[in-house]
């Protein structure tokens, strides 16, 4: 690896993400909630989704990360927002497959997740930028998860 | 014999210090995490699986006779290093957390009666706190702690009030694996024995870096101390505990099996004394007698005193370095201090800065270095760690704060 590869890790969409994260805060009217930690670096996260007929109509999230765990949920929350729940639960396979194992996922599928791509390179990195999803998988799934999610 | 440190010279004995590290020098700042290797404890390890290779303590043929040599010959270097009055006193195990185990289990374990408590400190590395709280809740007991001041220090004026509650052991860090602070051990053990109170000392950082006279056992005046090899520029799994052999002929064995016994029927055994009765099955044979190599390499081949000076003078040179960048809190000023600065950068998060890092050829530790109280204490998730060894020289520290520069035009 070289520099390339750190630059393309550290993109602008992501640095911006990272540094302004979108739909964060509290969500007074939930109704499914998730806690994500990842053991090995102390990030915390939480998130409140409102589900409407099937439908995601808000999510938020609060925490503390690095820029690509922060960037990875901002960009999750961005995505996820109007989907219905069968399509979130595609992008969470596309999105886990395209990380952990380098699958090819076409670029329009993603959208501006693509911008994460270049963490597969970095495996010490994946657990940052899959943290998000693993809590939002956990959230609409509490009676497999208990609505805790956790890297380790 | 201590003049001038030729700290070039220490380096071309490291191997590893040539390997370029995403096309960049090397400048290994991880000493915590564990050491690099001299050539000459390489060597060791093939010579003795080149030459000398067998199970030890029960061939009858010349590779056991061999074997056998090498290892006691290593438990021998162990307790001259420390300073025991005996090698019997000198207890082989995987590394400083399993002879933590060994202690809570075959020591604290039978002492603990429902209510008691064992003391603590707020320094301290899981390692050195998972098992006291392991064995308290067998017991029903539980612990209490010294506690940290915003230096990173212990809170000295607290210790006598703890001690005078009679805790069945006190388990203290010698230096701080997260902030490098070194504990006046020495003279909170005096405390402790006035008060009946048996003392061990987790020294898995402070072996590499502190003189002889600081490590002497039988001067210090602790009941146990543990280590692990591969802080102090031996392989891993193995390390070793020390234990007053008062101490050690009552403690019931630990694990069962080969090696720990003197007679065995279907139905009982009877044990060997100390060393043995603790040492089950086949031990790591060619990593002890890599920490003998390393030992006696650390001690009569380097000039210990001018590498702990200059090893010093390089962590005084980091920690100023540090201080004069914008944004960086540094966590961890203690006075009395070895090896260690820990800090954070306002802009950005331990885990993105070590991977710019890394990508400058400068590797340190982000995280909460298995010490998650310290991290709590000073309200920070984790920090970036730089930890020395006698191999680094101010090239490392130029280019940690080059590296550092490079995250500050990135991030801030």
């Amino acid at each position: 690896m070289d520099d390339d590869d750190l630059d393309e890790l550290y993109q602008e969409l992501i640095m911006d993400h990272g540094r302004r994260p979108r739909n964060t805060g509290a969500l007074p009217d939930s109704t499914h909630h998730g806690r994500g930690h990842n053991p090995l670096c102390g990030d915390q996260l939480t998130l409140a989704l409102k589900v409407v007929d099937g439908r995601v109509t808000d999510i938020r999230f609060e925490g503390q990360g690095c820029a690509i765990s922060t960037a990875s949920a901002s960009l999750m929350t961005q995505a996820v927002k109007a989907l219905p729940l069968d399509e979130v639960e595609a992008l969470y396979a596309q999105f886990h497959a395209l990380i952990t194992e380098g699958a090819d996922v076409p670029v329009e599928t993603l959208g501006k997740l693509a911008a994460l791509t270049g963490v597969r390179r970095f495996p010490t990195r994946v657990k940052c930028a899959t943290l998000a999803w693993h809590t939002l998988h956990a959230a609409l799934h509490p009676d497999r998860a208990g609505a805790q999610a956790t890297t380790e | 014999m201590s003049g001038a440190f030729d700290v070039r010279a220490v380096r071309a004995q490291f191997p590893i210090l040539a390997e370029p590290i995403h096309k960049k020098r090397l400048a290994y700042l991880d000493n915590g995490a564990t050491t690099q290797k001299p050539q000459c404890v390489i060597d060791a390890l093939s010579h003795h699986w080149t030459h000398d290779n067998a199970n030890i303590h029960r061939a009858v043929h010349l590779l056991g006779a061999r074997s056998t040599e090498g290892y006691e010959g290593a438990r021998a270097e162990v307790a001259r290093f420390l300073n025991a009055r005996t090698e019997r006193e000198v207890i082989f195990t995987r590394g400083t957390t399993e002879a933590i185990n060994l202690v809570a289990q075959s020591f604290a374990r039978p002492r603990l009666k429902a209510g008691d408590h064992i003391l603590v400190t707020g320094l301290e590395h899981h390692a050195n706190l998972v098992p006291w709280q392991l064995v308290a809740e067998q017991a029903s007991a539980h612990i209490t702690h010294v506690p940290l001041l915003d230096d990173g220090s212990l809170d000295l004026d607290a210790v006598p009030a703890l001690l005078a509650a009679k805790p069945v052991i006190f388990a203290c860090g010698h230096v701080s694996n997260a902030l490098g602070t070194v504990n006046p051990v020495a003279a909170l053990a005096a405390q402790a024995r006035a008060h009946g109170v048996p003392m061990l000392v987790d020294g898995a950082q402070a072996v590499a870096h502190l003189p002889a006279a600081e490590l002497d056992v039988q001067a210090l005046g602790v009941d146990f101390y543990v280590f692990s090899g591969h802080k102090i520029y031996a392989p891993t799994g193995i390390g070793a505990l020390w234990g007053k052999l008062a101490h050690l002929e009552r403690m019931p064995p630990w694990q069962g099996g080969g090696d720990m016994i003197r007679e065995v029927t279907l139905e009982r055994s009877t044990f060997a004394p100390a060393p043995a009765r603790f040492e089950a099955g086949t031990p790591p044979i060619a990593q002890a007698i890599g920490l003998g190599r390393a030992l006696r390499w650390f001690t009569q081949e380097l000039d210990r005193s001018a590498a702990l000076a200059h090893e010093d003078r390089l962590l005084r040179t980091l920690t100023s370095a540090l201080a004069a960048l914008p944004g960086i809190r540094l966590i961890g000023t203690a006075a009395h201090k070895v090896a260690v600065q820990s800090f954070v950068l306002d802009y950005a998060h331990p885990h993105d800065a070590a991977t710019i890092f890394d990508f400058a050829g400068v590797a340190v530790r982000a995280g909460h270095h298995c010490a998650q109280p310290v991290m709590t204490r000073f309200g920070v998730p984790a920090t970036l760690r730089a930890s020395l060894g006698v191999y680094n020289d101010e090239d490392d520290i130029e280019q940690l704060v080059r590296a550092i520069e490079r995250v500050r035009a990135m991030f801030a």
